[in-house]
């Protein structure tokens, strides 16, 4: 067994609103081995940015982490203060951003960019630095680094500066990666090669990636492991495999249910899910999917589910499947 | 599907949008080039293609929301547009007749007006309805056809959630009685699970109402979902144009085939068996597109012939469209 990264237990976190406090983390736990490559799915306002966000104490105010422990690579995250972040960001944990035409700074050169990572977290002088930078250009499979790195991101595709970011990035060989939705602003052939990318680059530096994005296909192709959030839990967490052929929670199964399959002759008719995400302002009181479940029973609206574990890796939040292991001792005894 | 009719029809549509420079150094984005496609009566055609390649502007150009540059547009038989003999239509008692749902549902609804009067914009312009209160009853009747209901008729839009708005669009598309709507994206801002529903209610309407389509999206497996035929266009030209099953199981163009090995199959299993054909390089400018056939500097069977010629956009089996120079060579 390889060695623990990232620990999240019992992760609370709210954003103190004029309007109220909105529960945007409700009790959030996982943890990650170095070299895992987890997906985290949910819908918008499911909290999966959220909680990348907060293990780099990225928290936008008015948010605040009001419970639960969060444990990075020998870092307390929850009593961690700014300065001590600054150390981390960047150099053991960096982040990919979705949109790559807002996270660049646009007065800056590409090779300024990177060089401003390197020097900040390494003792390399500005010579080594600056090859540093064309060496991460290359990794990333940019041609013609030299001319790129005086570039300015304007004078770049989109393709090209999601490349850039990517380079920034890596620049310190962080231990864990986390991807914000890496590719949902690019065209589809483009982020093929994005993907493929990160795959490589995954195979040949060994880091763990945290994927947040709510295209099943893309965790499908890349990710080891699922988390399903929704209304700020993770409501099943489990294999791709597991998420995909077993799925537990009533949600997933919705999930995968509303994808338009591509490979089938037949007209189907698609099953969305009915009814519209919750208002985590006034969340319900029981499990938060219930009043979009079909398969809705009383003690869902009124109490939360337990966790169930369906396998060593695989557990979900849902009364159905207590109900399905309750019946199943029974009949065992 | 009843009838075989013709309900729009575009022949060779040329869009250009002038960019700069002055004079002989006047520069053209060519955002649509010498398209041509017919939509038949109460089918749905398809436009898939890269931000960029002009899906965009083929329905908006359609709808004469931008005067073409050249080329000719029927709609129900009638000459709307002919460049060439200087024949542009009034459109006023079209527009009835043909409507849009635009991409951006927060872009797309006025935020000062009430939804009960976006709604009714349509039927006032039209003079639709009798008096008041058949406008009343007519703006509850669309909004619970769409599945809103009637006391939203008073409230503002930014007390809606993304796919309720995209409702709110849809019903204002509606409110006209249109036999063709163009759906420019409507679904490509929402989240999966509200997407499988308005995807649904478009099926619906379509056999209510009779409803002709123009669906435009950068997703494939949603357009091929509710498409009968579909159509690729890459750089402002249609590449392919087939039955919707035909172009996923037999595609012919190279770049159809790229697109469709390029999405990410959300089935762990075929996901991991599947060999994706990863193009090179970036969609060029279409301020300066490459000569002959414009996916050649992105195509893995690209020569000569592609550079000089421009490929014919023809029919090579049964309504089976191509435009390559190289289909015996495709594999």
């Amino acid at each position: 067994m390889s060695e623990k990264i990232l620990d999240i237990q019992e992760e609370r976190l709210s954003f103190f609103t004029p309007a109220g406090e909105v529960k945007a983390l409700n009790g959030v736990s996982f943890a990650m081995n170095q070299g895992d490559v987890l997906g985290i799915v949910g819908e918008s306002g499911s909290g999966k940015s959220v909680t990348a966000y907060s293990v780099m104490g990225l928290t936008a105010y008015p948010g605040k982490l009001v419970g639960g422990k969060v444990w990075f690579n020998g870092h307390e995250i929850e009593n961690m203060k700014e300065k001590d972040f600054r150390k981390i960001r960047g150099n053991e944990v960096s982040i990919i951003f979705q949109d790559p035409m807002t996270s660049l700074n646009p007065v800056y050169t590409i090779g300024n960019q990177i060089v401003e990572v390197i020097r900040l977290h390494t003792n390399k002088n500005k010579a080594e630095s600056w090859a540093r930078a064309k060496e991460l250009l290359e990794l990333v499979g940019i041609n013609e680094p030299e001319k790129r790195l005086k570039q300015y991101p304007h004078e770049l595709s989109g393709g090209m500066r999601q490349r850039v970011m990517i380079a920034i990035a890596l620049a310190c060989e962080p231990k864990l990666l986390i991807a914000d939705e890496p590719t949902t602003a690019l065209d589809v052939t483009i982020q093929a090669q994005i993907l493929e990318l990160m795959q490589d680059l995954r195979k040949k530096l060994g880091m763990s990636i945290i994927m947040i994005t709510h295209d099943l296909g893309v965790v499908a192709s890349m990710c080891e492991k699922i988390a399903v959030m929704y209304a700020g839990h993770i409501v099943e967490y489990g294999t791709t495999d597991e998420i995909f052929y077993q799925p537990g929670h009533e949600y997933t199964k919705g999930l995968i249910n509303s994808i338009p399959k591509l490979n089938t002759a037949e007209h189907e008719r698609l099953v969305p899910i009915e009814g519209t995400p919750v208002d985590l302002l006034n969340p319900p009181a029981g499990c938060p999917f219930a009043p979009r479940c079909k398969n809705c029973m009383k003690i869902c609206l009124s109490k939360m589910p337990p966790r169930t574990e369906l396998s060593d890796t695989h557990y979900t939040y849902c009364w159905l499947q207590q109900k399905a292991e309750f019946e199943k001792g029974e009949k065992a005894e | 599907m009843s009838e075989n009719k013709t309900l729009v029809e575009v022949q060779h549509l040329q869009q250009y949008f002038p960019a700069g420079g002055v004079g002989k150094n006047r520069k053209y984005v060519q955002a649509v080039d010498d398209v041509s496609f017919a939509i038949r009566k109460g089918e749905t055609l398809g436009l898939v293609g890269e931000s960029g390649c002009g899906k965009t502007t083929t329905g908006r150009t359609l709808l004469r929301l931008y005067e073409p540059t050249g080329g000719k547009i029927y709609y129900d038989g009638n000459l709307l547009f002919d460049k060439e003999n200087k024949i542009a239509v009034d459109m006023l008692p079209y527009r009835r007749r043909m409507q849009i749902v635009f991409q951006d549902p927060y872009a797309s609804l006025d935020p000062r007006m009430t939804i009960g009067d976006i709604v009714g914009e349509g039927i006032d312009i039209h003079h639709l309805a009798e008096n008041e209160k058949d406008r009343h009853d007519k703006i509850i009747a669309l909004l619970e056809r769409v599945g809103l209901n009637s006391e939203h008729a008073n409230r503002y839009c930014h007390e809606f959630s993304g796919g309720q708005r995209q409702r709110v669009g849809i019903a204002r598309a509606l409110a006209v009685n249109p036999e063709f709507i163009v759906c420019d994206e409507p679904v490509s801002a929402l989240d999966v699970s509200i997407q499988a529903q308005v995807v649904n209610m478009f099926e619906d309407l379509q056999q209510e109402m009779g409803l002709t389509y123009l669906f435009i999206a950068h997703d494939l497996s949603v357009v091929k979902h509710i498409s009968n035929r579909i159509g690729v266009m890459y750089l402002g030209k249609m590449v392919e144009l087939a039955d919707s099953f035909e172009l996923i199981a037999h595609s012919i163009h190279p770049y159809t085939r790229s697109l469709i090995s390029a999405i990410p199959v959300a089935d762990p299993v075929i996901a991991r068996q599947s060999k994706r054909i990863v193009l090179q390089g970036d969609v060029p400018s279409p301020l300066n597109p490459p000569s002959g056939c414009r996916f050649r500097t992105r195509c893995p069977y690209a020569d000569e012939q592609c550079a000089n010629e421009v490929p014919e956009f023809k029919e090579v089996s049964s309504g089976h469209w191509a435009a390559c120079h190289h289909l015996d060579r495709v594999k």
